[in-house]
């Protein structure tokens, strides 16, 4: 195209070419300074507990004692977010471990067993699941998973099992469509050449298309980890909101976003308690980047082998 | 032939969690739309809620999500496409391309609570606006800025590059043969994915909490002017969306047919994330033939 460049002005280019191509460039640009700013907005933020309130993050990570209120005469406030980061971690793991038999079972039932339903009916089912609002997830959860569970289980039914219940089925969509993208981009030599030794659908499917599709699966997997601890509401309305660790998962507790979500508009800018819970955003934030190095390390494995 | 019977077995297996899966949706869609169908008429969508009594309607909330959506999505959709146009037709491989593809992929896997805290430091606290429908729609555009913009580098990308090489033999240059041909030949492609993640804003609540607020003023809707306090059109001002009315009155509760006004609520958001659904396919599909005169 910029054979005949003679022949065009300068100016001519200016307005056909350049001017887009700045204007596209500069709103490339802009993904990484927003994104930059919202790491320095919130990290300025989180790390005020640290240098202005001077808290040790040693505390803060590790004791379990919870009482950004108490008064200076009884040994000042405490900011310990275990109990919190404890209750996160537990959801989310109870919840992938749930999730994940199920949801590769899926993704391979969708590519190995019947694709013709797989297309037709379980990747519109999908798509439904991952539309459905988090807060209606939330409300399900509250008017049939809660009650269900006091009544046959026992305890309140306000449970880490009913948040993990919840987020079970929210992380369900995304686990199983990228297995399935993972299943399908295996080459299908692999899958003729198993069948072609004798092998059964199972056999192959259990040594050939998992340990093949194994880097994408865990890729889901961590996907599926982060949507499931970053999930606010529709875990904060099951999980009862308890602030202790729970000894069993019929227990109430906490997370990390449900005190943020209840304690945010509460407390006033500035304070130790509400600078605490600027500090959990920004461990959310750090979990979320540490979750994406660790999907570029499984992808960069895959690669390699 | 003991691994043929393991083979059977792993296929009913299979079948039955699959069968598991689809009855689950359905149970749960059903269930939603079933408890919500008494609900499901014009005054309980048109009418505002009422405080400790019942019959409360969730008239004003609909309006401020639809508003949102209407609002975030005049701010994400240039911002996200134009990075998606970069992507797809100038960027070079490199360190700065990478950059922008970590950056995309982080904001996306951000929490969207941790987006509206970002919101509410910076549309809601530094511009002094406070609570306003304004900061909620900023809010929600960073959180959908990474989607929009997949969603345009990919409808970009499966453009034909035939079609593309055509224009630029004709002497176009690259940036007219983006706009001139590109863009519309990919546009059934966006506008299927623009009006699906509408669906997504429409029912997103945690990066609204404290931004647009959780507190609608007594909305005048005949009064149009945008600049006054009780106009709806008014961008400025509070606006409980109806999936934060939705959590609101959970934990809350100040009606006495709380339970049903979040069944009707939840029946509601469920039905519109369909219907942002089946607009989509439909309007896809139409354009498609439109612009590439074929069907599919």
């Amino acid at each position: 195209m910029l054979k005949n460049k003679n022949m065009k002005s300068r100016y001519y280019y200016f307005k056909h070419e350049y001017s887009g191509k700045f204007a596209v460039t500069f709103f490339g640009m802009f993904l990484i300074i927003l994104t930059l700013c919202l790491v320095v907005f919130i990290a300025t933020k989180g790390l005020a507990t640290f240098f202005n309130n001077h808290f040790s993050p040693i505390e803060f990570l590790f004791s379990t004692v919870w009482k950004p209120d108490r008064a200076p005469a009884n040994g000042g406030p405490a900011i310990g977010a275990l109990i919190f980061i404890t209750g996160s971690v537990l959801v989310s793991m109870l919840a992938l471990l749930m999730s994940t038999p199920f949801s590769v079972a899926v993704a391979i039932f969708m590519t190995e067993i019947s694709p013709k339903l797989g297309k037709k009916l379980l990747q519109p089912a999908i798509e439904v699941f991952v539309g459905i609002p988090s807060v209606v997830y939330g409300w399900v959860g509250l008017s049939v998973l809660v009650p269900f569970i006091r009544v046959n289980l026992g305890g309140l039914g306000f449970s880490l099992l009913a948040g993990s219940l919840v987020l079970c089925i929210m992380i369900f969509p995304t686990i199983a469509s990228v297995s399935a993208d993972a299943i399908r981009a295996i080459p299908r030599d692999y899958y003729e050449a198993s069948l072609a030794l004798g092998a059964t659908r199972w056999q192959t499917i259990r040594r050939v298309i998992i340990p093949s599709a194994t880097p994408g699966i865990l890729t889901g997997i961590v996907l599926g980890l982060a949507r499931a601890f970053g999930e606010a509401l529709a875990v904060q309305m099951v999980l009862g909101n308890t602030i202790r660790i729970p000894r069993s998962p019929l227990d109430s507790t906490i997370n990390m976003t449900s005190i943020i979500t209840m304690d945010m508009g509460n407390t006033a800018m500035g304070t130790v308690w509400n600078n605490a819970l600027w500090s959990m955003a920004l461990l959310l934030l750090i979990m979320s980047f540490l979750f994406i190095v660790l999907i570029h390390r499984i992808g960069n494995q895959g690669g390699s082998k | 032939m003991k691994s043929k019977t393991a083979d059977k077995l792993a296929t009913v297996v299979f079948y039955i969690i699959a069968t598991g899966f689809i009855l689950l949706l359905m149970l749960f869609v059903g269930y939603i739309i079933y408890q919500g169908r008494d609900r499901l008429n014009l005054h309980f969508i048109t009418s505002a809620p009422t405080f400790m009594k019942e019959g409360g309607g969730i008239g004003p909330q609909l309006f401020n999500s639809l508003y949102l959506v209407f609002l975030s999505m005049l701010i994400t959709v240039p911002i996200g496409l134009s990075a998606g146009i970069y992507l797809a037709e100038y960027a070079k491989p490199g360190r700065i391309t990478n950059m922008v593809r970590f950056c995309i992929e982080a904001l996306a896997s951000l929490p969207s609570i941790v987006i509206g805290l970002f919101g509410l430091l910076v549309f809601v606290t530094m511009t002094g606006w406070g609570y306003t429908l304004f900061s909620g729609a900023l809010a929600v555009a960073v959180l959908n800025l990474p989607v929009i913009t997949r969603i345009s580098e990919d409808a970009i990308r499966n453009v034909p590059q035939t079609v593309k090489e055509a224009s630029l033999a004709l002497g176009a240059t690259h940036w007219q043969t983006i706009y001139r041909v590109i863009l519309p030949t990919a546009l059934p492609g966006l506008v299927t994915g623009l009006i699906m993640t509408s669906g997504r804003v429409f029912g997103e609540a945690a990066a609204l909490l404290y931004t647009a607020g959780m507190s609608s003023p007594n909305l005048n809707f005949h009064d149009l002017n945008p600049f006054h306090a009780r106009s709806p059109l008014n961008p400025f001002r509070p606006a409980e969306t109806l999936a934060v009315y939705i959590w609101k009155v959970n934990s809350e509760g100040l009606a006495p047919d709380s339970r049903q006004i979040a069944d009707g609520a939840s029946s509601i958001l469920i039905i519109s994330v369909f219907l942002f659904n089946i607009i989509s396919r439909f309007l896809g599909r139409v354009l498609n033939v439109r612009f590439s005169g074929s069907k599919n």
